[in-house]
């Protein structure tokens, strides 16, 4: 029961890595990371790990897309002033 | 270099990394093992420490050093961060308006706000007992902080949010591990050795000696450093303008 | 089931090494480096696992009453999940900046500004 828990976490985890990759545009990149980040915190929950697995649920789903986010939004709004100038 | 050879070498590169990924998989421990040596000689020194849970020992008791190191890679990250994302001589600041909210997020993040700071303080607190600790704490409580910026506006923020006292912080946290391990020293034992305070009481939030004054450190230099990154980025962001015509 | 956990951590490892190569944006680069460090997470947790183990947290536990999976894995792997997050953070301070200083972040692009 539990490596069959453990085996559809992994599988899961797997495909939201492979999207994570394919998806190109950064903005939405994030929310897959977020998603992502989601996965994983269930992952090692049930490989009995709930210290990594809060840990990854505060940085993974939270923190790490919001700077990401902010990122992409002061990168694009560069590029649009300098589209207006022109 | 063309955009054909590059796809080639990834392609070698890849598969040849693959293999030898792939082959290292089968000469691994068979997964779901009985046999973990070091862990469950973590388990005994974790136990003989009074800190009920294991990895809060193994971080701030066993391997106490080797979390210092991480602490300074975390403060140099940040230090970078400030450092980069400063305000240049060519820039200016834009101050953005009041936005409104919608009263449902406004009432939601205001709601959410004291509970989800309440938690990041009591994880950090109940490091050493239940699974959490200044690491995971530290960022929950800090970006609980942010959903004033849901809730309310960016300004509200910057009044709740004196950038120079986290960053103060910070530094403090860190000086506050360090003399901590040197307080091991003054007593005679090792650098960060766990020697200092009586282990007290298994299962309580004063157990396992000096564990609970390194967590909260942690916690503390976590929650400053994490305040001051997503500040400098949401200045990139949100106020932060270059001159036009420059 | 032997080897599939450590596969799969192989596979999430590769990807993230695929898009970091063929990245056309900076930010979506660093996005990928972070799936990559997901990886050796999976891994480390992967090793750590013992069969009908529990967490190893004696709050609600008698030491000795059941068996627990490595914690040393798991120390290593929560201390990195966040610090590996402020260093992303660094690489997008870096992103910022190379972008203010050149105007794009394709890395082709940029490659071209310097030839």
């Amino acid at each position: 029961m539990d490596h069959i828990l453990i085996a559809v976490a992994l599988v899961l985890v797997a495909a939201g890595a492979t999207v994570a990759v394919a998806t190109r545009d950064p903005a939405r990149q994030s929310l897959v990371l977020a998603v992502l980040g989601v996965l994983l915190a269930v992952l090692f929950t049930v490989l009995q790990a709930p210290d990594v697995a809060l840990s990854q649920l505060a940085v993974g789903s939270a923190l790490t897309p919001l700077l990401l986010l902010l990122t992409v939004r002061k990168v694009r709004r560069r590029g649009q002033r300098e589209g207006d100038d022109e | 270099m063309s955009p054909r050879t590059r796809a080639w070498l990834v392609a070698v590169g890849g598969s040849g990394l693959a293999a030898l990924l792939v082959a290292a998989c089968f000469g691994l421990p068979e997964f779901g093992g009985d046999s973990h040596p070091y862990g469950d000689r973590a388990v005994e020194a974790s136990l003989a420490h009074r800190t009920a849970n294991t990895i809060a020992s193994v971080n701030f008791d066993q391997r106490a050093f080797d979390t210092l190191g991480e602490l300074t890679i975390l403060f140099a990250a940040v230090l970078g961060c400030v450092v980069l994302l400063r305000q240049t001589r060519d820039e200016h600041r834009a101050r953005p308006r009041p936005a409104e909210v919608d009263p449902p997020v406004r009432r939601y993040a205001l709601l959410v706000l004291p509970v989800a700071l309440l938690t990041g303080l009591y994880v950090v607190a109940h490091g050493q007992l239940s699974p959490g600790g200044g690491f995971q704490g530290g960022v929950v409580a800090a970006t609980a902080l942010h959903l004033l910026y849901l809730g309310a506006d960016y300004r509200a923020l910057e009044r709740v949010r004196p950038v120079g006292l986290y960053e103060v912080g910070d530094a403090v946290a860190v000086s506050a591990y360090l003399v901590t391990g040197v307080a091991a020293l003054l007593g005679g034992a090792a650098f960060l050795a766990n020697t200092l305070l009586p282990h007290g009481t298994f299962n309580t939030l004063s157990s396992g000696g000096t564990v609970p004054l390194l967590n909260a450190a942690v916690g503390m230099e976590v929650a400053c450093a994490v305040v001051v990154l997503l500040a400098r980025f949401l200045d990139q962001a949100v106020e932060i303008e270059e001159e036009s015509g420059t | 089931m032997d080897v599939f956990a450590y596969l799969v951590a192989a596979w999430i490892f590769l990807a993230g090494c695929y898009g970091l190569a063929t990245s056309r944006d900076l930010i979506h680069a660093v996005g990928c480096l972070s799936v990559c460090q997901s990886a050796t997470y999976v891994l480390l947790l992967a090793v750590g696992y013992r069969d009908g183990a529990t967490a190893p947290v004696f709050s609600d536990l008698e030491p000795g009453a059941r068996p627990v999976v490595d914690p040393v894995v798991q120390a290593l792997a929560l201390t990195d999940v966040v610090v590996g997050a402020t260093v992303t953070a660094l690489l997008l301070a870096l992103v910022v900046q190379v972008s203010k200083r050149h105007g794009t972040v394709d890395p082709d692009e940029l490659s071209e500004l310097r030839g």
